[in-house]
């Protein structure tokens, strides 16, 4: 579905990614994880074309993007829940899900509302509330509602645990489980590795920018490696 | 206290400095040369009791803080009506305030109507800066530019070609809204201080190209004569040109001259309505909404698919569009205009508008631009104090309502349930 090719990514004259080639199968749950700094963020952004790819091949459902516009490509099919959850603090639940089909027509946006409150019980209940008011698991609920409001084939998330109380962890990778079910492709990127490899089906383990490993999510969870850098032995 | 004894000495000490430089000591001509003169005792009196006060105030401050605290604070809500029957009585309420517009200039002098008419025109003003500033987040300090492009087309356009007042309007808009979109494509990837930066230079440039280009422009000297708007063809002087009727001619009544000022009056009305409606409509656009999301969160917007640039080049050429309307309108108001009228206060004082009247809310800018115009006016006998005055209002202003007049609220729709 989405396949990066010897990917390559300078931050002015800094190298964060090395020759990345990854692939993303249709209805998988992939997982990327690895220390900070070892360009996880900046992979998932580069497939979102800021920062661009300065070498190599990006290929998203056959269509080369990595030489579109940022808007472009995020009008083809993926969505991005940004690190942060990034939501529009001053407006209500209502209006930031509503930004999130801002490309669709008003009954597929209305059609997905309804599919994606149903999804999320807790943002009906905050319907009319500010965006900021509301928890950070609430926010970040609301992030990835927002980013399923324009239907995407491929959802890219950013560490959707940071921050958020082990519960509400759980309750979030419970969801991102549903939507496997639900036919959604998603790409994981994670520092909460022992959850992250636990409901993927293939994992990638980046350090430094190079991806050093990649197997079955059990495989990597069992390995030793694995367990001792990232598991806590 | 005591800890409060050397910000106060400070305070007082600058207080003294400030008022001593401003009232305390003038320059006089004297012959060929300028002497420095000390004021009067009395004023020096005046002086002292400032620098005690201010001392005092800062002195005092966390008692009197403490003392406001426990003063009750009235609440006014209670004496409005419910959401439900104001938004019954809004329709009614709109109609009101429409027809008071539309009365009011018959029954008063004509030096308030022609107020009126500046204060619509700064309405104007502020709402499509509002589009920039206020919704949008950007920070223009060259808007005047816009404003200069809008009379300057309107003057050329009649001085040359001799068109009409509501030929060119549409076409002052359009020229003005090219050129927010000329500036705003290289700009609008600059964010910030830098971006007020660039539109400030902006402001400067055209205004000094209206200057220097003295062949087109008149330069300096400006240009005068220009055609005053028409009622379907009829005009408002007292003698007509040829091929064409006067106003009171037609309708067979003695010429007054006030007839000419309650008509601009009314055209401004009639624009200014436009304005709010239009941008009331963008507003609940999905543009509108992309705007408020721009400026709240552009990563966000980003990762939703919106161009960023697209969306702030709209809001910029939006509202220069609104800029050039206004020009337009002034330009056939004073029959006269000169690159003075397009000077950098002139884009701080709309700047100052929307951020008094609260940024986002047209209603806030309404009653801020009425302020603006009308307290400076009200202010007058103050002479050269008066912007002494103004800039203490809005310091005053800035710390009893920091939000602003009335502070954005957003268009909210009610789902009906039954």
């Amino acid at each position: 579905m989405l396949k990066l090719d010897n990917v390559s990514t300078f931050y002015g004259k800094i190298q964060a990614l090395h020759h990345v080639s990854l692939e993303i199968n249709r209805g998988e749950i992939l997982t990327l994880i690895g220390a900070n700094g070892a360009g996880k963020t900046t992979l998932m952004m580069t497939i979102c074309g800021t920062p661009r790819a300065q070498s190599g091949h990006i290929v998203f459902d056959g269509r080369p993007i990595q030489q579109m516009k940022t808007s472009d490509i995020m009008r083809q099919g993926l969505a991005v829940v940004p690190e942060g959850r990034h939501i529009f603090s001053a407006m209500t639940v209502e209006e930031n899900l509503l930004m999130g089909s801002f490309f669709r027509s008003r009954n597929e946006a209305a059609a997905q509302l309804d599919h994606v409150l149903t999804l999320f019980p807790r943002l009906k209940e905050r319907f009319n509330q500010r965006g900021g008011t509301m928890s950070g698991g609430e926010q970040q609920m609301l992030a990835i509602g927002r980013a399923l409001m324009s239907q995407p084939r491929l959802l890219l998330l950013d560490e959707p645990s940071l921050g958020l109380a082990p519960l509400v962890i759980q309750q979030i990778f419970e969801i991102i489980e549903r939507l496997r079910e639900e036919g959604v492709t998603i790409f994981l990127v994670e520092q909460n590795a022992h959850q992250a490899l636990r409901i993927a089906d293939r994992g990638y383990v980046l350090e430094n920018g190079s991806i050093v490993m990649s197997g079955s999510g059990d495989a990597l969870l069992n390995d030793d490696n694995v367990r001792k850098a990232y598991l806590g032995g | 206290m005591h800890r409060a004894i050397f910000p106060a000495l400070f305070a007082a000490g600058v207080t003294f400095l400030l008022t001593c430089l401003v009232v305390g000591i003038r320059l006089e001509q004297e012959g060929a040369s300028l002497t420095v003169v000390g004021a009067d005792a009395e004023t020096w009196g005046w002086i002292a009791f400032a620098v005690i006060g201010v001392f005092l105030v800062q002195l005092l401050q966390q008692p009197l803080q403490r003392l406001r605290q426990r003063l009750p604070t009235a609440d006014i809500t209670g004496l409005l009506p419910n959401e439900m029957l104001l938004h019954r009585l809004k329709p009614w309420l709109i109609a009101l305030v429409v027809s008071g517009l539309l009365v009011w200039p018959f029954m008063v002098s004509r030096g308030a109507v022609d107020l009126a008419t500046l204060t619509l025109i700064y309405v104007m003003l502020g709402l499509g800066l509002n589009i920039v500033v206020g919704f949008a987040g950007l920070l223009d300090l060259g808007y005047v530019a816009f404003y200069a492009v809008g009379a300057y087309t309107y003057a050329l356009l009649s001085e040359y070609y001799g068109l009409s007042f509501w030929m060119s309007l549409p076409l002052a808009g359009l020229l003005a809204a090219v050129f927010g979109c000329l500036l705003g494509f290289p700009v609008l990837r600059l964010r910030g201080d830098y971006l007020a930066i660039v539109t400030l230079g902006f402001g400067e440039i055209i205004r000094i190209l209206l200057n220097n280009w003295t062949s087109l422009t008149g330069g300096p000297n400006g240009i005068g004569g220009i055609d005053k708007p028409s009622l379907f063809g009829l005009e408002f002087s007292r003698r007509a040109s040829e091929g064409s009727q006067t106003f009171h001619e037609f309708f067979d009544i003695d010429y007054s001259s006030g007839h000419k000022v309650i008509f601009l009056y009314l055209v401004a009305v009639l624009l200014v309505l436009l304005t709010i409606y239009i941008i009331n409509r963008i507003q609940r656009m999905p543009l509108g909404r992309a705007w408020e999301a721009l400026r709240e969160d552009e990563i966000a917007c980003r990762s939703l698919g919106l161009n960023p640039t697209v969306i702030k080049l709209s809001a910029f050429t939006l509202g220069a569009s609104f800029a050039g309307f206004a020009g337009c309108f002034f330009a056939a108001r004073q029959g006269f205009i000169s690159p003075e009228s397009f000077t950098f206060i002139e884009s701080a004082i709309i700047l100052a508008i929307v951020v008094l009247g609260g940024m986002g809310s047209q209603m806030g800018v309404i009653c801020a631009a009425i302020a603006m115009t009308i307290l400076p006016e009200l202010a007058r006998e103050f002479q050269e104090y008066r912007m002494l005055m103004f800039g203490g209002v809005m310091v005053l202003m800035m710390l009893w309502r920091p939000q602003g007049l009335l502070p954005m609220k957003r268009p909210h729709l009610e789902l009906k349930t039954s």
